[in-house]
């Protein structure tokens, strides 16, 4: 049983309703007891008293695309390392891929993952379940299970599964469940042995690149199977404008369809590759300048529906190889939080609109408790500095693997501190 | 040798895109010298006196690496010849491991092709000596297109108003890159030509001008520059047959005639003959540069080297 804390003279934020007010929040037994402009300077018997200092005091991260290497690729990363860079960045759940080694394709799997996670992990590890065995788009899994040994989500990771008859019916075969299936948008035999966005740019650098065109057809033909199906899809990472208008007119259509958008593609684009920086080889790659600042629009306009890190843990001996041939992802667990305040400093949310993005959104599309500031909520919270700037060393991330898209970029905001079910995971003024 | 060394503002060389006008000039001028040295007796010269160069080739290039050992001979250096092939990958040795392996020995000077685009560059920024790059995957090989430049200048006399059309895969061609580059800052007009499987996307965005259709893209040519067709892109793969692409591609003496009369043809080798080019046009002395082209190689290579040495005196600070 965690103590009772009371933080005072806060920013409160609550996303979900748009709160925004200076006050402070009282946790007992590991849950939001109270909070509000009565608690600004409360004080209180046998409490803990943290005094805020008018920082921001938000709920916790949920970032919902984190791959890591546990099991079978612990060298990338575990969950106990990416546990502790979820929380230094603000991250209070993560939603791990089921591509690791074994995949996650077995319900005795799930169980492990979550057991693994209880022993090492200092933050929530909600796993998600493969749609298709060993993730080869062959044969769906047994969703039924699975969602019974805790697997919150199905989904075939970044791959794209090629085969219709197949997708149409393990989508069919979800939707009895009613679960949420998380797709990846890339034609596979399109981007086949493409590194970059086809264009100017890869064709100067001499890369092999595909079409962006490549994801909107794919998301195009899965808004049609949605229709077929009926089930409840999510489009884990979505990069361009016309895959925007796509799910837009889709969700118009009132299809119960959702996407999000990964940190670097808000951020950064296919320029920032320069001369073939590998720590930039995302999946999908990196796009134009125009589709990036159509990112940024649809997360304004609320059509993307979550911003996600892609936190993707690569070795340094894959990254260190020409661009053709190193490995995608990024590691990104400590930059979702600034990336998506970006929206915020530029203008283009209101905070709480901003942190929606990585918080009561996805806890609504996930079904979590989490997410919002509200009596009774688990007590996963943010202390952050939304403005303190601050430069991305790579050698400074707690990830185990250092490959950030980010590395040498200006970012601002900063979580300070960071609590799980009401337990400190995470001070700043220690950890530096 | 002559008075004026050239020099590069760069240590090393890695593309066409990078150089100025100026240094494109200065190492054509260099390197007219080196082709009379070369024309000489006594070719041996010794501004590469002391310094060590490696020829580090990861894909078979007889022609290119004959040229650059060639050319750090006559000019003095120790050449090591490295033939890296795809070997030490599968026994899992990185490019990394193997250069900084290289790095050890010391070297003054590393002449690098890869089968990745990037591949150069990447070695540039972990290696102390100067990094030339002889050709990396699908994006440049510099000193192709100076060779090229050299001699069309011999032959054109300038650049400027010279339409140059460069035929065949351009897509997957480092050499059409970086003539693209180089010959437009010199001011010829660049025109390419190729089916649309094998163009470039954006390739309009290059200031050039994009044919699909021989006879068009032809038409007031000054010279034509004939690309290798890799064998495995035939067949179906971006073009349907070898005879499909030589009766609509393949530069024969018809197609020939669709150009400026006195047009002078071109082809970095080796060549393809009845697939992009015909015997009859490639051996033919009065329209072909060709061999030319291999000689005014180790010339231009004489050139490079030389401005490189020359640098090198400046980051290391010592006279050499």
């Amino acid at each position: 049983m965690s103590a009772r804390i009371v933080f005072t003279n806060a920013r409160l934020i609550d996303p979900e309703s748009g709160y925004d007010t200076h006050g402070g929040l009282l946790v007992a037994d590991g849950q939001i007891a109270d909070f509000g402009p009565a608690f600004a300077s409360a004080q209180l018997e046998s409490c803990d008293q943290i005094d805020c200092g008018g920082k921001a005091l938000a709920p916790g991260l949920i970032d919902m695309r984190v791959f890591t290497g546990e099991p079978g690729s612990e060298h990338r990363e575990t969950l106990q390392s990416a546990s502790d860079a979820a929380a230094a960045g603000g991250v209070t759940t993560i939603v791990v891929m089921p591509k690791t080694q074994p995949v996650i394709d077995e319900p005795s799997l799930v169980d492990f993952l979550k057991r693994r996670a209880a022993a090492t992990a200092c933050v929530r590890v909600m796993p998600t379940a493969a749609l298709t065995r060993h993730l080869a788009g062959e044969t769906m899994t047994e969703i039924g299970l699975l969602r019974e040994a805790g697997a919150l989500a199905f989904t075939d990771a970044d791959t794209t599964i090629a085969n219709t008859r197949v997708l149409r019916r393990a989508l069919a075969y979800a939707a009895n469940f009613d679960v949420l299936v998380i797709g990846h948008a890339e034609d596979p035999d399109l981007s086949f042995g493409a590194a970059v966005t086809e264009g100017e740019f890869a064709t100067r650098l001499g890369l092999p690149a595909a079409p962006a065109m490549a994801e909107t057809m794919i998301v195009e033909r899965d808004i049609r199977l949605v229709e077929l199906t009926g089930v409840r899809y999510h489009f884990g990472q979505i990069s361009t404008r016309a895959s925007l208008e796509a799910v837009a007119n889709a969700k118009s259509r009132g299809l119960p369809i959702t996407c999000g958008v990964s940190a670097h593609h808000l951020a950064l684009n296919e320029l920032d590759i320069g001369a073939y920086q590998t720590f930039r080889k995302v999946k999908p790659p990196l796009r134009s300048e125009a589709d990036r600042a159509a990112m940024v629009e649809g997360v304004a306009q609320g059509i993307i529906d979550v911003v996600v890190s892609s936190h993707d843990p690569q070795a340094a001996d894959t990254k260190r190889l020409p661009f053709g041939q190193a490995a995608f992802g990024g590691v990104g667990l400590e930059t979702l939080l600034p990336a998506v305040l970006a929206l915020y400093h530029d203008g283009q949310m209101s905070l709480p609109r901003a942190l929606h993005t990585v918080t009561s959104a996805p806890a609504k599309l996930l079904g979590l408790g989490g997410g919002r500031l509200a009596r009774g909520a688990p007590a996963d919270l943010v202390l952050l500095d939304p403005d303190r700037p601050w430069v991305v060393d790579s050698h400074q991330l707690r990830s185990r693997a250092r490959n950030t898209p980010f590395d040498g970029r200006r970012l601002q905001g900063l979580a300070e501190m960071t609590f799980v079910n009401g337990n400190k995971v995470f001070d700043r003024r220690r950890a530096d | 040798m002559n008075a004026e060394r050239p020099s590069l503002s760069s240590r090393h060389l890695l593309g066409a895109e990078q150089l100025s006008v100026a240094e494109i000039e200065a190492l054509l001028d260099c390197a007219e010298g080196y082709v009379a040295l070369n024309r000489s007796t006594d070719k041996k010269g010794a501004v590469l006196k002391g310094l060590t160069l490696i020829n580090l080739f990861f894909e078979a290039s007889t022609r290119t690496q004959s040229s650059f050992e060639l050319a750090g001979k006559r000019l003095g250096a120790d050449v090591l010849n490295m033939a890296v092939r795809t070997s030490s990958v599968s026994k899992g040795e990185t490019l990394l491991d193997t250069a900084t392996t290289l790095n050890a020995m010391q070297p003054d000077i590393l002449i690098v092709r890869h089968q990745d685009s990037g591949a150069a560059e990447l070695l540039s920024h972990k290696l102390d000596c100067c990094v030339v790059n002889a050709g990396d995957g699908a994006h440049e090989h510099p000193t192709q297109a100076l060779l090229d430049a050299l001699t069309i200048r011999r032959h054109c006399g300038g650049f400027e108003g010279l339409v140059v059309a460069i035929c065949g895969d351009v897509l997957h061609s480092r050499v059409a890159r970086s003539n693209i580059h180089l010959l437009s800052k010199l001011g010829a007009r660049v025109r390419i030509i190729a089916p649309r499987t094998l163009l470039p996307a954006d390739a309009e965005r290059f200031g050039i001008e994009i044919c699909s259709d021989m006879r068009e893209g032809l038409a007031g040519a000054d010279i034509v520059m004939m690309l290798r067709l890799q064998l495995e892109r035939m067949e179906g793969a971006f073009v349907p047959s070898t005879r499909e692409y030589f009766r609509f591609f393949g530069l024969d003496r018809q197609k020939l005639g669709y150009a400026k009369p006195g047009a002078l043809v071109m082809h970095p080798g080796p060549m393809n003959r009845g697939v992009e080019i015909d015997s009859d046009i490639a051996d033919d002395v009065a329209v072909s540069l060709i061999q030319e082209q291999v000689e005014m190689g180790v010339a231009i290579r004489m050139a490079v080297l030389d401005a490189l040495a020359n640098g090198l005196k400046r980051y290391r600070g010592n006279a050499a």
